[in-house]
């Protein structure tokens, strides 16, 4: 390999057993990597499984600070048999596959070069017990890859001692182990051309799962009921939430919870609780992904006609409940969006990365309470579940709680005309009361939809379609409060356009620059909230063409477009990625240019 | 069908409670339930409970599930907030309200369609849960509103209106309740105001999930030869252990009964339960015991009403998570968001 060395840019793959420990170790070289200035994207492909079935941990090493995945694998860290074919097969030509000799190699490529280190002979000699052997063999390859790659021992013993702080035998036998594969490769091999070299790119940016900051928008949303159930790739946020709140919702003098957090029997009174919270006056959430939302479907729709606030964190995956519980996919829109019987329809926010999820995770509390219904945020496993580089959480502490519209007993005292269903401001939103509010005044019989403005009984036709064109204004008012469209427009004129949204984003984004270079110009219109705002159509309007990139197979968000601008369909060309795999700048440059490429050339003859 | 008002002109020589409210200030809009039905019956049970207890009537939250007996919650205290939820959900619905405001009083109104079928396992996690409530379910073994079809409490062997006769075993609400931890338990009948009025109260008053299966005759369909639910049948093998009398802190205790066959068990409020013995073995503080009684009085083809179990010292779901005092809906800003200090904190620890 005489070629100069690729700094700073590559991709590292471990392939390996899950429930091994490997977990642990493979975060620590992304973190190592990150504490030398280098930007990360990093990726778990785990499966729906604890012990003994394959994981990958992709490390993009990007200086650039391309957050998507970029696809193809430069380096294979292969310590799982079971998959060795099909990780030799994704090695790119010219790549490197560092593999435990302690065997003999059983198939290579001849287009690869091989590195051996005979990790489990090392540790037999080394360690006694099998957990050990089997836990530092991971450390030791971690200290092999800092030899191989130039990464500073330092910076991994800092990490360690933070890691393990208090625990000196365990910051002691990790540092021995790194240093067993150190030095081993120091005696014994030659450093890649894969180098990682001390940058300045991370800047102040955190490293954190969507998940977790999506919960602690949660807190500071105000929301004080979660109830919820176990779903991969939920869990995980209400995990957090409730570590979060074990840490900053205790009362200081009583010790005693501003919080309160159930495990639910199911999804149905998961959400059940989370209405009759909201129905009490409560910011309250649940976290789920797909089939959980269906099994939620009665109630979404309950709140939708009974005006009731409600948050929910959709964390997609792919379908249904046998699907692919550890995939990532863009597949809820449609069931979100329109979930319920009868004609509902439900605002979402779609963040792109964990900074949004913290920002839109608070946000969201407002707009359940200011819109009277239940909003979904839009996670996927990819966000959700994937630690990614992210700018720091930011907080205005002059920000106030939005309540909405909410009778007090001194406006009722005063004589206020309280009807619950009533049109009062001409946006649709009805004034609500808490229970309990006013001895005489103010309550109310909450029911679905028969009923009249004053929550009185009633079947009347033109009383029920009186109510359904006030929600529809409702859901017109919606979009100027959902967060605004974002233009990245192209460095020149074009008459092409492309819709994104979600944890699409930075794959996009690297995507656009890609076929910047190629002379191919898109304005690109990254789309944060549902129902869409003016600006999307707009945008539409203003192209020829616009091509609608998501992960799902249905192309649910153009289906959405269509449907809720009347949007001529032949304008919009669906770009689709639905394996379960995060989408790359790659796929969407390949699928997107080769179109436009096409559309050129057809317009030369 | 059209929402009725009742009149708002009062006589004024109504008797009125501590609190200076009628018994109508108890009252909601006019019943459209069928002539006759016992769940009207169970209604007007409430609003003498509620009247007696002088509960102001905005601080009693009413939520109910689809039925004929979820519609009631309309036909009572009408000045305070009611859910009218989704079939079978009632308590998950009910458990988040809580939840959201420790300081209301928590009625859940039930039919045996709505908590024995669709809502069993709803029934059953409320109640393992301790939420602080009254639980009722209006038993009547069929389901009314969509005209006659057995419920999961409909007695094996039973007959239904057009002779079908029931091969599946009727779920024990009662049992149900006890195996699962709730800590007041009753069964009482719609035909029984004396015995259902302070058990009512007594429901009310106690904290933790407390449950009373009040079997209340339909009319319309179940109120025929072969039904177990019906007027007759229920009269004919009702079975009481108890009398009760509610005496709360206010009441000056004036029991009649002879000594030695009076229990008295007081509540966390304060509130003292006089009950008068009339299976002379019966100890409603014995939950296994009650278990065993019920079950071989059932097999006999009684039915055991009174109180049958009550835990005076129970907590509640609060107790469990451990929620501050003030109701959670009423938080401020500064104890719920921790601020940009906070955030500079955790930031740091994500680096």
């Amino acid at each position: 390999m005489a070629d100069a060395p690729r700094i700073n840019d590559f991709v590292v793959k471990f392939a390996n057993v899950n429930g091994s420990g490997s977990a642990s170790a493979n975060g620590l070289f992304a973190r190592s990597v990150m504490r030398m200035g280098v930007p990360v994207a990093a990726r778990n492909i785990f499966p729906s499984n604890i012990q003994g079935l394959p994981t990958w941990y992709e490390v993009r090493i990007t200086e650039a600070g391309y957050m998507g995945r970029r696809g193809g694998v430069d380096l294979m860290v292969a310590m799982n048999p079971q998959t060795w074919d099909r990780d030799l097969a994704e090695i790119e030509s010219g790549g490197f596959l560092l593999y435990d000799s302690t065997k003999p190699l059983s198939r290579t490529r001849e287009d690869i070069q091989v590195i051996g280190v005979p990790l489990t002979a090392m540790c037999n000699d080394a360690y006694e017990l099998p957990r050990e052997r089997q836990l530092f063999k991971n450390t030791i390859y971690v200290g092999a890859l800092a030899a191989l790659l130039n990464i500073d021992l330092g910076v991994i013993d800092a990490l360690l001692a933070d890691d393990f702080a208090g625990k000196d035998r365990l910051i002691k036998a990790n540092v021995e182990a790194l240093r067993m594969g150190h030095d081993y490769v120091v005696q014994n091999l030659t450093p890649l051309p894969l180098q990682v070299r001390q940058a300045d790119a991370v800047g102040d940016r955190i490293y954190v799962e969507g998940n977790n900051a999506a919960a602690l928008g949660a807190v500071y949303g105000g929301a004080t009921v979660c109830a919820w159930y176990p779903i991969t790739p939920s869990t995980s946020l209400a995990e957090a939430f409730t570590s979060y709140c074990q840490d900053l919702r205790v009362e200081p003098e009583t010790g005693k919870a501003r919080y309160a957090i159930i495990q639910g029997e199911d999804e149905i009174a998961s959400i059940g609780m989370v209405v009759g919270a909201g129905w009490n006056g409560c910011r309250a959430f649940t976290a789920t992904s797909g089939p959980g939302v269906s099994l939620m479907t009665e109630f979404i729709g309950l709140s939708y006609f009974a005006e009731i606030p409600a948050v929910i964190f959709d964390v997609q995956r792919g379908g249904p409940s046998t699907g692919m519980p550890t995939r990532t996919q863009q597949a809820d829109l449609l069931a979100a969006a329109y979930s319920g019987h009868g004609d509902t329809k439900h605002p979402m926010l779609l963040p792109a990365d964990p900074g949004e999820c913290f920002e839109m995770g608070a946000q969201a509390f407002d707009l359940a309470d200011r819109l009277q219904t239940t909003i979904f945020v839009m996670l996927d496993l990819d966000i959700g579940m994937n630690e990614w580089l992210t700018e720091p959480f930011k907080w205005d502490d002059t920000r106030r709680l939005d309540r909405g519209k909410v009778m007090t007993a001194a406006e009722l005292e005063a004589g206020a005309d309280f009807g619950r269903y009533k049109e009062v401001d001409g946006d649709g939103i009805p004034y609500r009361t808490y229970p309990g509010t006013h001895p005489s005044k103010g309550g109310y019989f909450t029911r679905g939809t028969s009923r009249n403005p004053y929550a009185r009984y009633s079947e009347e036709g033109a009383v029920y379609v009186d109510n359904m064109e006030r929600l529809l204004r409702k859901f017109e008012t919606a979009k100027t409060l959902v967060p605004a469209p974002i233009l990245r427009p192209a460095k020149g004129k074009t008459t092409e356009g492309v819709l994104y949204f979600g944890s699409t984003a930075p794959a996009m984004h690297e995507a656009l620059e890609m076929l910047e270079g190629q002379g191919l110009r898109l304005n690109a219109l990254r789309v944060r909230g549902f129902p869409f705002p003016d600006e999307v159509f707009d945008f539409i309007a203003a192209h020829d063409t616009v091509y609608v990139v998501e992960q799902n197979r249905d192309a649910q968000f153009r289906t959405l477009v269509v449907t809720e601008g009347d949007v001529d369909p032949g304008k919009l060309v669906p770009v689709l990625h639905y394996d379960g795999t995060p989408i790359t700048a790659r796929f969407i440059a390949g699928a997107i240019g080769q179109r436009m490429q096409v559309g050129q050339s057809e317009a030369a003859e | 069908m059209t929402y009725i008002l009742k009149p708002q002109l009062h006589h004024p020589n109504l008797p009125k409670n501590g609190l200076g409210f009628t018994r109508r200030d108890y009252e909601g809009s006019v019943s459209t339930l069928c002539a006759g039905c016992g769940h009207d019956s169970i209604s007007a049970g409430i609003i003498q409970a509620c009247f007696e207890l002088e509960l102001p009537p905005h601080r009693v939250a009413k939520l109910s599930g689809i039925g004929c007996s979820s519609k009631t919650p309309d036909y009572f205290l009408g000045a305070s907030h009611g859910f009218n939820t989704v079939h079978g959900r009632m308590p998950s619905v009910l458990t988040g309200a809580n939840l959201a405001n420790r300081d209301l009083i928590y009625l859940g109104v039930s039919g045996d369609g709505d908590s024995a079928s669709i809502g069993l396992g709803q029934f059953a996690h409320a109640i393992r849960r301790g939420v602080n409530m009254l639980y009722i379910v209006e038993n009547n073994g069929v389901y009314g509103l969509t005209k006659g079809q057995f419920s999961a409490t409909s007695d094996r062997g039973s007959k239904s209106k057009k002779g079908v006769v029931n091969h599946d075993t009727g779920i024990d609400m009662v049992g149900l309740a006890l195996q699962m931890g709730a800590t007041f338990v009753a069964r009482s009948f719609s035909g029984d105001k004396d015995q259902l009025v302070p058990l009512i109260k007594a429901g009310l008053a106690h904290k933790g999930a407390a449950f009373i299966d009040c079997i209340s005759p339909c009319v319309q369909f179940n109120n025929h030869n072969g039904s177990t639910k019906s007027f007759d049948y229920v009269r004919e093998h009702n079975e009481a252990v108890n009398r009760l009398d509610m005496i709360t802190p206010r009441d000056p205790i004036t029991v009649g009964y002879q000594p030695g066959e009076t229990v008295k068990v007081q509540q966390h409020d304060g509130s003292i339960l006089a009950l008068h013995k009339l299976a002379e073995l019966y100890n409603p503080t014995n939950r296994a015991q009650a278990l065993g009684y019920l079950q071989a009085r059932q097999a006999r083809g009684q039915i055991v009403t009174g109180l049958l179990f009550v835990d005076p010292e129970a907590g509640d779901l609060h107790d469990a998570v451990g929620t501050v005092d003030t109701p959670l809906n009423q938080l401020n800003e500064a104890e719920l968001v921790p601020g940009q200090s906070a955030l500079d904190r955790i930031n740091q620890a994500l680096r």
